[in-house]
């Protein structure tokens, strides 16, 4: 090894990068692109279903129905019907994704059984978006039955508690305001270093290959090991540059809670980095043009990254086999790394399983990059 | 001076599955020599030099370069060559001053030398006040000079220089070949290879390959004394078709081929004497003016050779 051949490597490297228009895009407008996107336009959270009411009665204890699905915050009222006919083409023209459908004897019933029921239908094409809606619309009747209550307590002259025997009081720890996005952020990060950290080194070597540069490199006494080094140092810093980028959008863009430290961010990302930029290092060696390493490093990046990462997809609902599948994935260590020291404050101990196995993986790509690259041409 | 040679090779030998691309080849060439690597494309001439820089495997025989065995000590031959390969090899997103600076840093030049090492290199290359130019919107000429510099920067004592000159103008190419002379004046060893027939009185000694053999390796005045079989004249005749199948049956006569629109005729001893052809030819009808004695080019000594060689071969 020798620094000052690993210096004019990776000077000459990070020349090339700043003069390269393609390598700066992907260097730095992809994780820019990829953070409005994904941080904008993936969210699990539904707010606002569009609620049509067909209120046969037009009672006191109907309105108060109405009403605590309108102050759940879930659900806003976007037609109200006088025929129940008229539902099915509100539906099909989507202007409604929930209904609710109060009988004409409601306040009757319920005042001489001492129990009503309601109809909710519901638009159920999206099956996680009718889930969450079903759901919040439980809420909303659990709330309109505690209110009940206290008005038959109250007229009654019974204590309500005698009636509410148990209450559940729920609380979200990590994510208190349920936001998706919390959730959701730290792991985009993850997903765009992971993509764009192997695009940029898998031109690395593939770009002296094209360019007819690699024979005269190879020509002179200068290590395989010192290449990948003299290579990969450069990028570590663009790899650097675009962590801080994007962990400083989540925090001050996208005002998810960092609860954790900065040493703790900073050692697992580098680790991460290595991990990613030995990928698209390893590609670049096997493949000798740039645009067949560049959709090679994609294609092995960005299937397992979205959908095995566990960053939407929760990995812990996938069946056995596709969950073993997804130790492989390595950015899954990484997104639970960052969830966790953003919302819970988790410190290197607490992680140390991701950590093992995001260590295990580096140690082994940076082995296998290490013996990849052979100064011959056969 | 018994010097061991700086470039010695032995049955060396490269086959790409069941293709042979460089059979068994002997080499021997001593310190401070520029050899010429010449024949046809798909010789087998780049191959060699890959061999000989360590670049490719050698399938069977041995060589060494700079007293370092090619196939065992790969990063000692190395350090002891310079190369340009047959493509341009430099960074054209790089400027002069940055591609020199990068192989300065790469061949581990000490940093008190690149200063002046560098100059030279510029200066060498007549690059002077384009140090800050990119590289790739230089013309070919200064190119390769840039790439010789860069190639010689660490001064290696062996030089390997694989079509250095193809696509550059006769003018930037003679400039060239002036500078491998001025190295080997300093005792850099220069194996060059060539396809340009006129290139090879450049050099001290040349190497015709064919098909992967070597078949001949001497100087440009041994080959065309030699190898020959006897002395070349020019005759001037009409019509020329018929002047060159009577000759060519002629007694004493070794060779005889079209060059312009002139005969090039080769006379052994023991036949026709150059002052009878006017005569000879004339009693069967052709017109012709007296031959005179030519200095033969290079290249009717190559093409005579590779033909015989080939002859030879298809005999075996």
């Amino acid at each position: 090894m020798n620094v000052r051949r690993l210096y004019a490597l990776a000077f000459k490297e990070t020349l090339q990068v700043w003069r390269d228009p393609r390598s700066l895009a992907i260097a730095l407008l992809m994780p820019l692109m990829q953070m409005g996107m994904l941080g904008y336009g993936v969210s699990l959270d539904i707010k606002h279903v569009p609620l049509c009411v067909f209120d046969q009665e037009h009672s006191q204890a109907s309105r108060s129905i109405v009403d605590s699905f309108v102050s759940s915050g879930w659900f806003l009222i976007s037609r109200t019907l006088d025929r129940q006919p008229d539902l099915r083409n509100v539906m099909d023209r989507g202007d409604c994704n929930a209904a609710i459908i109060i009988p004409a004897n409601f306040s009757r019933t319920l005042a001489a059984t001492g129990t009503a029921s309601i109809q909710a239908v519901f638009d159920a094409t999206d099956v996680n978006t009718t889930n969450i809606a079903m759901g919040y619309a439980q809420g909303a009747i659990a709330q309109a039955n505690a209110e009940l209550d206290a008005q038959w307590a109250a007229s009654h002259g019974v204590l309500p508690y005698l009636v509410n025997q148990v209450d559940l009081e729920p609380s979200t720890w990590f994510n208190e305001t349920l936001d998706s996005r919390n959730f959701i952020i730290p792991g985009v990060v993850a997903v765009i270093l992971a993509l764009v950290g192997a695009q940029l080194t898998s031109l690395t070597i593939s770009r002296e290959w094209e360019r007819g540069t690699m024979e005269q490199l190879i020509s002179t006494p200068v290590t395989a090991l010192e290449v990948m080094l003299g290579k990969l140092i450069p990028y570590f810093v663009v790899g650097l540059i675009d962590a801080g980028f994007c962990l400083a959008a989540a925090v001050f863009w996208f005002h998810v809670p960092f609860r954790g430290n900065v040493v703790t961010l900073f050692v697992t990302s580098l680790l991460f980095l290595i991990v990613v930029l030995g990928i698209g290092y390893l590609i670049s060696v096997h493949i000798r043009s740039q645009l067949g390493a560049s959709q090679i490093a994609l294609l092995v990046t960005m299937l397992p990254t979205t959908l095995l990462s566990g960053y939407t997809f929760p990995i812990d609902q996938m069946p056995a086999p596709i969950q073993a599948l997804s130790l492989a994935v390595y950015p899954r260590y990484y997104v639970s790394i960052l969830r966790a020291i953003f919302l819970k404050g988790s410190n290197l101990a607490d992680l140390w399983i991701p950590l093992l196995g995001l260590s295990v993986y580096a140690i082994v790509i940076i082995w296998l990059a290490a013996r990849a690259f052979h100064k011959r041409l056969d | 001076m018994n010097l061991p040679p700086v470039i010695f090779a032995q049955g060396l030998t490269k086959r790409f599955h069941s293709f042979i691309a460089v059979d068994h080849l002997n080499l021997t060439i001593n310190k401070g020599e520029v050899i010429g690597f010449i024949g046809p494309n798909g010789a087998g001439k780049s191959t060699t030099i890959r061999m000989l820089c360590s670049l490719l495997r050698p399938s069977e025989g041995q060589a060494f370069v700079a007293g370092f065995d090619v196939a065992r000590q790969p990063e000692a031959v190395r350090a002891h060559i310079g190369y340009m390969s047959q493509k341009f090899s430099l960074y054209g997103d790089l400027t002069v001053r940055e591609n020199l600076r990068f192989f300065g840093g790469i061949y581990h030049v000490p940093r008190r030398d690149m200063a002046e090492r560098m100059a030279f290199a510029i200066s060498m290359a007549g690059l002077q006040r384009r140090e800050d130019t990119l590289v790739r919107t230089l013309a070919g000429g200064w190119k390769q000079r840039l790439a010789l510099g860069c190639a010689i920067l660490h001064r290696p004592p062996v030089l390997f220089l694989d079509e250095p000159t193809s696509g550059v103008e006769p003018e930037a190419r003679r400039h060239f070949w002036d500078l491998i002379h001025e190295l080997a004046e300093g005792g850099v060893t220069t194996l060059v290879s060539t396809h340009y027939m006129d290139e090879a009185e450049y050099c001290n000694r040349i190497a015709l390959i064919d098909r992967g053999k070597l078949i001949a390796l001497a100087s440009p005045r041994e080959l065309r004394s030699l190898e020959l079989g006897g002395e070349l004249y020019e005759i001037s005749c009409t019509p020329l078709g018929s002047a060159l199948k009577i000759l060519s049956e002629a007694p004493g006569v070794v060779e005889a081929a079209i060059f312009g629109d002139k005969l090039h005729v080769v006379l052994g001893s023991g036949g026709l004497g150059a002052a009878d052809l006017p005569h000879f030819l004339g009693e069967q009808g052709v017109h012709a003016d007296s031959a005179h004695p030519v200095m033969p080019s290079l290249e009717d000594v190559f093409v005579q050779l590779v033909s015989s060689d080939r002859e030879a071969r298809v005999i075996a």
